[in-house]
């Protein structure tokens, strides 16, 4: 299973709204509008896979294909990487 | 709650800060929103600009606008450049392009965070050279090619839209193409030296349909939100659209002095000053001035137009500088509610002469016949 994990070049900072992310070598800013989708971002290198990272930030079940798509399109817009 | 109303509640750090380093200035254009030209005695030392750095990496402030006045014309600019990057705050600087050499544009396109912004105000020179002054269009294309020559991929070229130049827009686009490089588009303010010549050059209401329409089929030209005021004409421009001003942009000048925007440099919308106990982040974080930026804003006037959540009445520093109310429309509302209020506005905020290098600086603009019925 792959795992999601925050792109080297992407700074994250957390806000009352979630988190921006902002990527140093194409100069993109990303807004993250979910808490615990800034928690899977932030701690996808600390989990075996991303089941692990999403259990650890409590999405539910039902809620994780959608979790899937966002990080799809973060990591085409390569604020994270999918190894 | 929607991110950007939760954006306009203000953030921990700004996430566009803009940097004006120097009111030292080679050239003197007649829009220049700072009145640059002489240096002031009281800018920030190395040390201070360091000590701003500092705290702008604590902040996870990811980037910063620098610019003046001409921001390489101070000699610790380059000193600065490297403290930025070491301490992981990237820089974009704008310019003129007067200090862009061979050599400087081969070693900023080695360095990673570092991203430039040459300025220019026409896609031909005599148009260019009608605001930033003679041969100063030559000066910028000169920097773009050595950009592009070493290798500089997407550096930036920023035009101020005025009435004179926006029918080029697609020559802009040419000539930025020409260099690999992004065109950026922003509008002109009434603010600085550009009150003087707000009225002679902000487009004409037919100009700003046009525009509106070529920034909707180019999407991939910058503007900074500096348009939302023209989503009012239908569907929204891409970016916030709102009014950041101390939500989550602000300015520091050249003597540390930290205001709402680049736009309103004005003792009225003076937050403090980054030498006070605190520093920045207790001016970003504390001030009443942000503080009270960051309430929710009143539609005032425009409550009763069905365009307001469009729009969000425009900008503050248009209106100010305007004498216009800043619960009320933007002066160039695309509604036309904008002229109407300009009939019955205050008298103009007095800007002085700024460090302009001399009094008012007298300008030949070229201008095209007028077919507009005057008086």
């Amino acid at each position: 299973m792959a795992r999601y994990v925050l792109h080297p070049q992407v700074g994250l900072r957390e806000e009352k709204f979630g988190a921006l992310a902002y990527h140093y070598g194409n100069r993109r800013l990303t807004f993250l509008n979910d808490d615990r989708l800034v928690a899977v971002v932030r701690t996808g290198g600390d989990h075996d896979d991303i089941e692990g990272a999403f259990d650890a930030a409590g999405v539910p079940a039902a809620q994780r294909p959608a979790f899937l798509v966002v990080l799809e399109r973060l990591r085409a817009a390569e604020v994270v990487t999918c190894e | 709650m929607r991110v950007t109303e939760r954006m306009a509640q203000g953030l921990d750090a700004p996430i566009c800060l803009t940097w004006e380093l120097t009111y030292g200035c080679n050239l003197a254009c007649v829009h220049c929103l700072s009145s640059s030209g002489k240096r002031d005695p009281r800018e920030l030392t190395t040390s201070q600009l360091f000590a701003v750095v500092d705290e702008l990496a604590a902040m996870q402030v990811f980037y910063v606008n620098i610019g003046g006045g001409e921001p390489t014309l101070r000699p610790d600019f380059w000193e600065l450049l490297d403290y930025c990057v070491a301490s992981k705050v990237g820089v974009k600087f704008s310019t003129n392009g007067s200090r862009i050499t061979p050599a400087i544009a081969q070693r900023l396109a080695a360095t990673d965070y570092v991203d430039v912004q040459i300025s220019i105000d026409g896609a031909d020179a005599p148009t260019n050279d009608a605001i930033r002054g003679p041969g100063s269009f030559g000066t910028a294309t000169a920097a773009m090619q050595h950009l592009h020559a070493a290798g500089f991929k997407d550096f930036k070229v920023s035009v101020v839209v005025t009435r004179d130049n926006v029918e080029q827009l697609d020559d802009f686009l040419a000539l930025t193409r020409r260099y690999a490089a992004q065109l950026r588009l922003t509008r002109l303010r009434p603010s600085g030296r550009g009150a003087d010549v707000w009225d002679a050059l902000h487009v004409t209401a037919d100009q700003q349909r046009t525009l509106y329409r070529w920034l909707l089929d180019h999407p991939d030209v910058l503007t900074g939100d500096s348009f939302f005021h023209l989503s009012a004409l239908g569907e929204p421009l891409p970016g916030l659209n709102l009014c950041g001003a101390g939500r989550v942009v602000c300015l520091i000048d050249p003597v540390g002095d930290v205001y709402a925007c680049p736009f309103v440099l004005h003792e009225q919308f003076k937050a403090g000053n980054v030498r006070e106990p605190g520093g920045f982040t207790s001016v970003w974080r504390e001030s009443s001035l942000f503080t009270e930026l960051r309430q929710p804003d009143s539609a005032g006037a425009c409550a009763s137009c069905g365009s307001y959540d469009a729009c969000r009445g425009g900008c503050m520093a248009a209106k100010f500088f305007t004498g216009l109310p800043l619960d009320g429309p933007d002066p160039e509302c695309v509604l036309g509610h904008g002229e109407a209020a300009l009939l019955r506005a205050s008298a103009r905020p007095d800007t002085g002469p700024g460090h302009s290098r001399r009094g008012p600086i007298l300008v030949t603009l070229s201008r095209r016949p007028s077919a507009e019925a005057v008086g």
